[in-house]
């Protein structure tokens, strides 16, 4: 018998499975690694952005600064290599530092005083939006070597399709999350706070701490994001990547993750970033169908994963949280 | 006598004061290993403060606390655990999220470099639960086994340590009797492996059934120890209750003569609901006072709220005045004319930080439905009406009800449901946690309202009162109706007897 925890994860893969054979069956290009090496590149930044939110859902929290994070660094980046010449590199650790800073200050209002995530992070994402136009106020473009050298980087891959530097960036932010997720204590932490936070607390759990750090480790990613989404599209504009943390939380429902905490996967996450992108191929293939029949496919699914979760959950005895 | 062993933990004096309550005085309390000794009393008798005194919860303001002969003074729970003091709740504080595995081994997995080593932990977790002979998948999430395994995960976590001691805080209140037979099982195994097992129930038989020793605590005072096996249940009521058989009964015997049958008529016919309380049934007329006697976890607070919606029945009706009543939720029992003083004020009966006055309208509020407000002046008199009536010592009527004392806070649920002018009201432990004036007060209203053509089932541990005010006296025991006493019989003594069956 199959650990009714897989059961989300499950259907994540059964759907992804399914789109994507739909896609091959309908369309013969569908098969090329050509679509399979866009996707990942496509989605690369807001696959990232879902990995650290991922974590931060697991807790039972949510951030909505991640999407004016991505900006906030695109900005900040274009400001440090083009208005200041510093090297890429060097802008890049600079962002990595400040998203985790930004994001551990999230954290530390959220765990000491007990407020609810969803107003300190609205509040962070208000603020690193309008820092965004405090540094520039237009699309600037991001001109430097390594940036044409990182975006023309390329692993061919059987077919006609390649792997490109934003799509490796991503599978190894995947894999550190899940290493992060399943293999240390912190993620395991996470996982039991998110499952009941005062049981946690008494099992002797240092949960303040551990919340810290889920935000902190959630501007990291988000930052991240920013740099491999400037690093993209070689440019930088205040209004980039704006209602990106809705695609990020729903990439990580989709992927099976409990929205109220404490049951999930990082693997799910990527599939349902994944399940996102295929969505959007599809409906470019069809090319008859208004891109916004990607919101209307979204919304579903993530009609159908919300109500399985909760008959999964509802299965459980003893389950305080979501408990009516 | 096996006494002369060194006890495995010792509690000498034990004291611990809150402003204004004396919560534990003087208390003494030993514990051999390989005991299970039961620490039984009432409510407010002082076993959660000693418990809480001995893990560290509270700090002891009096006395001393040996483990193997050490002084021991641990700061929180967690410390308790580490010098071999674990605790399970009554509710299962674990994870229900997580396998059953991780939560074993949460905050103690097995690492490699850095990395938490999956297959050690695994083996750990399973070694943990092989001490108790309990054979599960340990990698499926703990909220899908049913609440006796996780309760027996919890021991399982909590002896993993090393346990010396081991505190079990009423571990049975929702577990059915199958899984009462494994933690039973599981109890005495470790106590044959020399653990000391302090149990906290409030079910008698449980007691004789698996426990050594016996230690009563009342009003905060130790009563005693006694050894299980030498001890008749009834004594037992009685070191609990603190009542002696020879006292004599004060029943009113106030000329009540043919005052009878003035009011409606409240029957309840076969009103239960499963694994809260078999069915009961019970008649009462206006003008009469039924009291609800048993101790606690009988029923008698689950019957109150039975009737009044709060719970829903699973089987019964009940009548007014021959017509059936709807009872699925306390709004339509509010419609119908009950009222409900609940036991527990602060939580369920009064809004602490709405005014005397607001309080005081919700009912009737509730009743007209919100579309038809409760125009100002009319509240205004209906609240200064009721402050003066029932003596409530309020500043002015605006004064959050929080800020009051609890007699007063009493008096005004008390006057909340007086002014919707109800047909049957259910009173479930009205003089908990009042000074003894206002203690008079509430009887001295209780009997007027009677007298006034009112319905009442009150609902009391203080058999005292019960006998006092009474008309007839359903005992309640084991969730189910024991007996009904009336008239003459009702006295403290055949109360006890038939709560002891």
């Amino acid at each position: 018998m199959i650990n009714e925890r897989y059961y989300p994860l499950l259907a994540t893969l059964a759907v992804c499975a399914l789109l994507y054979g739909y896609g091959i069956f309908e369309y013969r290009a569908f098969s090329d690694t050509y679509v399979l090496g866009n996707l990942l590149t496509d989605n690369a930044f807001l696959i990232i952005t879902a990995v650290g939110m991922t974590f931060v859902i697991l807790s039972g929290g949510i951030d909505l600064s991640v999407g004016s994070m991505i900006a906030f660094v695109g900005v900040l980046m274009a400001e440090l290599v083009t208005g200041f010449g510093i090297h890429p590199l060097v802008a890049v650790v600079i962002s990595l530092v400040f998203g985790a800073a930004f994001g551990a200050f999230m954290g530390l209002i959220i765990a000491k005083f007990d407020i609810q995530p969803f107003i300190i992070t609205l509040a962070g994402m208000f603020f690193l939006r309008g820092m965004c136009f405090l540094i520039n106020l237009d699309s600037v473009p991001i001109t430097h070597d390594f940036v044409s050298a990182f975006g023309g980087f390329r692993i061919p891959l059987p077919g006609r399709g390649w792997l490109s530097a934003s799509a490796i960036v991503m599978l190894v932010a995947v894999m550190s999350g899940i290493v992060f997720a399943h293999y240390t204590r912190f993620g395991r932490n996470v996982y039991a706070i998110g499952g009941d936070r005062q049981s946690a607390q008494l099992l002797g759990i240092p949960v303040e701490r551990t919340i810290i750090q889920v935000y902190m480790l959630s501007g990291i990613f988000s930052a991240l994001a920013g740099v491999v989404f400037a690093f993209y599209t070689a440019s930088a504009y205040p209004l980039a990547a704006v209602g990106v943390e809705l695609d990020a939380i729903a990439a990580v429902v989709i992927g099976g993750t409990l929205l109220t905490g404490g049951m999930g996967f990082v693997a799910g996450t990527f599939f349902g970033g994944i399940i996102m992108g295929v969505i959007q191929t599809l409906i470019a293939f069809d090319g008859s169908l208004n891109s916004w029949w990607t919101k209307i496919v979204i919304g579903g699914l993530l009609f159908g994963f919300i109500v399985l979760q909760r008959l999964i959950t509802r299965s459980f005895s003893g389950m305080r949280a979501g408990a009516t | 006598m096996a006494d002369m062993a060194q006890p495995v933990l010792s509690a000498r004096g034990v004291g611990k004061f809150f402003p204004g309550v004396k919560a534990l005085q003087d208390v003494d309390f030993a514990l051999m290993a390989g005991e299970i000794h039961a620490l039984l009393g009432e409510n407010g008798a002082g076993k959660s403060t000693l418990i809480k005194v001995i893990t560290g919860v509270h700090a002891r303001d009096a006395g001393s606390v040996q483990l193997d002969g050490v002084e021991i003074h641990p700061g929180h729970p967690g410390e308790a655990q580490h010098l071999g003091i674990s605790t399970v709740f009554q509710e299962v504080n674990l994870v229900p999220t997580l396998s059953v595995a991780e939560n074993l081994m949460l905050e103690r997995q097995t690492r490699k470099f850095g990395l938490i080593s999956w297959k050690k932990t695994e083996a750990d977790a399973r070694e943990a639960l092989k001490i108790l002979g309990l054979d599960i998948d340990i990698n499926r999430a703990l909220g899908s086994y049913s609440v006796a395994i996780q309760q027996l995960v919890a021991i399982a976590r909590a002896v993993a340590l090393d346990a010396r001691v081991l505190i079990l805080d009423e571990p049975t209140a929702s577990l059915d009797a199958d899984e009462i037979k494994t933690l039973f099982r599981t109890m005495r195994a470790l106590k044959d492996k020399g653990l000391g097992i302090i149990f906290v129930t409030h079910f008698l038989d449980q007691v004789y059934e698996i426990t050594d020793r016996i230690t009563v605590l009342r009003n905060g005072r130790l009563v005693g120890t006694f050894e299980t096996a030498n001890l008749p249940q009834i004594d037992l009521i009685n070191h609990m209750l603190g009542r002696e058989l020879a006292e004599i009964s004060a029943h009113r015997h106030h000329a009540r003569d043919g005052v009878v049958d003035r009011g409606n008529h409240i029957r309840i016919k076969n009103l239960g609901k499963k694994r809260v309380l078999n069915p009961v049934t019970l008649n009462l007329s206006g003008g009469e006072i039924v009291g609800l006697a048993g101790l606690l976890g009988s029923g008698r607070t689950e019957l109150a709220e039975l009737v009044f919606g709060a719970q829903r029945a699973d089987s019964g009706l009940v009548f007014l005045d021959d017509k059936p009543v709807m009872l699925r939720s306390p709004r339509q029992a509010i419609r119908a004319g009950f009222g409900l003083c609940p036991e527990d004020r602060k939580q369920d009966g009064i809004v602490p930080e709405l005014g005397v006055r607001e309080n005081i309208a919700l009912a009737l509020q509730g009743r007209r439905g919100w579309l038809r407000p409760i125009p100002r002046a009319e509240q205004d008199k209906f609240a200064d009406d009721m402050i003066a009536a029932l003596g409530i010592a309020t500043p002015d009527r605006e004064k959050p009800v929080g800020q009051l004392s609890g007699g007063n806070q009493q008096k005004v649920i008390l006057a909340r449901w007086l002014v919707s002018k109800p047909v049957f009201l259910i009173l479930d432990e009205p003089t908990r946690g009042i000074d003894v004036g206002a203690h008079a007060d509430i009887i001295k209203l209780i009997r007027d309202l009677c007298d006034e053509g009112l319905a009442l089932l009150v609902a009391s541990s203080e058999l005292e009162e019960i006998v006092a005010f009474a008309d007839r006296v359903a005992v309640l025991r084991d969730r189910e109706l024991a007996t009904e006493l009336s008239g003459a019989d009702i006295t403290q003594n055949n109360i006890i007897e038939a709560i002891a069956r």
